[in-house]
């Protein structure tokens, strides 16, 4: 039981950090919903796991970069935004995995809010090391996104391949999004890559502040809500939202008290 | 055409067609190094796709001859900062090895706290000039300037071109840049290409003063409905 609440700690600690930074970027593209939205359709690659009796992360896994290249290939079709896309199909995918559940209660709850009662030491280190590499690889591609919001044609001009980037910028948020589900669910996780972010945004005036509050932040909410989860023995996904929206309204005191512009 | 060594760029029957519209056509002119070349024409009339076809971010038929040695500087007309939380210098040091100080000195930005100040703050005028110290911080031999005064008050305007022509004399840079600023183009540029789709004038920038060339340059008669 010891071993599964640090186990939990460690996992929500990276998984927040690993969110938070790769959010700080969603927030700048005004992609907030994203990640949230795109959670949804692991909910099936969930489902089938546990019909088909395989890790039902890995499902979720499969799932979810399987509709981040889907998104990238029709937004490059379409010119449509990837919100528009996401939002007008993954509803579905929410939708098909709560049928998939059947009368699966409990395995639906910890689904949708979260379980880290599951985490062990093998699941540990897998979320540090994806974490890990969700931070090096968006670090990678940090300015050259910031550098396309500011102007693509300076991007391009400057040798970025935007396509590419928006590519790799997907797949580290189904990433993001899949090792985000023991934590909070797939119906929260998409708060951990936006609400840290936006408490970031509100207090920062320049982009290094504003990465390194995002990520402390999404590792603050995770951590707090994982132990009184753990101490109240409820479904963490809930509580981290709670840590991650009084984190939020302490930004935005802090905003309208300095009235920083 | 003359001796292909003294010029940085050459272009020849040059042609820009996106998803079947022509959007430039039958472009040919060339730049002698470090002369500043004015682009002006109304509205629509393909002056920023020129700049697009220059720096190979569009499909394009013809011939594009810069010189061997060009390094390109680009400041686009239009950028978005009001989202990004990003200061001046973390912005310009998105230039590998970059000169902040050196570069901002060059722009005449020479408030110290400015460096440290959000895009977001800056007035029209110190934003175009932070344009300009991104597009020379890595020390190009040609800048490319699309409307590099726009929204910026008449005195900033005027001071712009003053710093952009004293950059010229100090480093002998090759300028190409689109404005609206007729009586600017006499005064701080060399020769000046008129473009309406296709050229609608090249020649000694000097000109422009005529008002039978202004009328020509700014005709709504586009050179392929003429053809």
């Amino acid at each position: 039981m010891v071993d599964s609440v640090i186990f939990s700690l460690i996992v929500g600690a990276v998984v927040g950090f690993a969110a938070g930074y790769l959010g700080s970027i969603m927030v700048l593209e005004k992609m907030a919903l994203v990640g949230d939205a795109m959670s949804h359709v692991a909910l099936p690659g969930l489902a089938l796991g546990v019909l088909l009796n395989f890790n039902p992360i890995l499902g979720g896994f499969i799932f979810l970069f399987v509709a981040a290249i889907l998104v990238w290939y029709v937004g490059r079709v379409t010119k449509l935004s990837y919100e528009t896309i996401i939002g007008t199909t993954f509803t579905l995918a929410l939708a098909i995995g709560i049928l998939m559940y059947g009368d699966r209660l409990d395995a639906l709850e910890a689904a949708l809010f979260g379980d880290i009662s599951k985490v062990d030491l093998t699941y540990t280190v897998i979320a540090i090391v994806i974490s890990l590499s969700v931070v090096l690889l968006t670090h990678s591609i940090y300015k050259k996104i910031v550098l396309s919001l500011i102007s693509e044609e300076l991007a391009i001009a400057k040798g970025v391949n935007v396509a590419r980037t928006n590519l790799l910028y997907l797949l580290l948020v189904s990433a993001t999004v899949a090792i985000g589900i023991q934590v909070t669910g797939t119906l929260l996780v998409g708060f951990l890559v936006v609400t840290p972010a936006a408490a970031a945004r509100i207090i920062s005036s320049n982009l290094l502040k504003y990465a390194v509050l995002s990520a402390t932040f999404g590792t603050l909410s995770a951590v707090t809500g994982i132990a009184l989860a753990n101490s109240l023995d409820i479904p963490p996904g809930p509580l981290v939202v709670i840590s991650g929206v009084a984190i939020f309204v302490v930004a935005l005191v802090i905003r309208l008290r300095t009235k920083m512009t | 055409m003359g001796n292909l060594d003294e010029f940085i760029l050459t272009v020849s029957d040059l042609k820009v067609e996106i998803q079947n519209q022509i959007i430039l056509e039958n472009i040919n002119f060339e730049i002698r190094k470090g002369t500043t070349l004015a682009i002006v024409g109304p509205n629509g009339a393909g002056k920023t796709m020129l700049f697009r076809a220059l720096l190979n971010l569009v499909p394009h038929t013809g011939e594009i001859k810069w010189d061997e040695k060009v390094k390109i500087g680009y400041v686009p007309q239009n950028i978005s900062v009001k989202d990004v939380p990003i200061s001046v210098k973390e912005f310009l040091s998105y230039q590998d090895g970059a000169d902040v100080e050196g570069a901002l000195a060059s722009v005449k930005l020479d408030d110290p706290n400015i460096i440290n100040k959000s895009l977001i703050v800056l007035s029209g005028g110190q934003l175009r000039r932070v344009l300009i110290a991104w597009a020379i911080v890595d020390k190009p031999n040609v800048l490319l300037l699309d409307e590099p005064t726009i929204g910026v008050d008449t005195g900033s305007e005027e001071s712009i071109f003053a710093m952009l022509n004293n950059l010229k004399k100090q480093t002998n840079i090759t300028m190409l840049l689109i404005t609206h600023d007729l009586h600017l183009v006499k005064e701080y540029t060399d020769q000046l290409l008129g473009l309406n789709k296709c050229m609608t004038f090249f020649g000694d920038s000097q000109h422009i003063s005529e008002p039978a060339l202004q009328q020509k340059i700014y005709d709504e008669t586009i050179c392929l409905a003429e053809a």
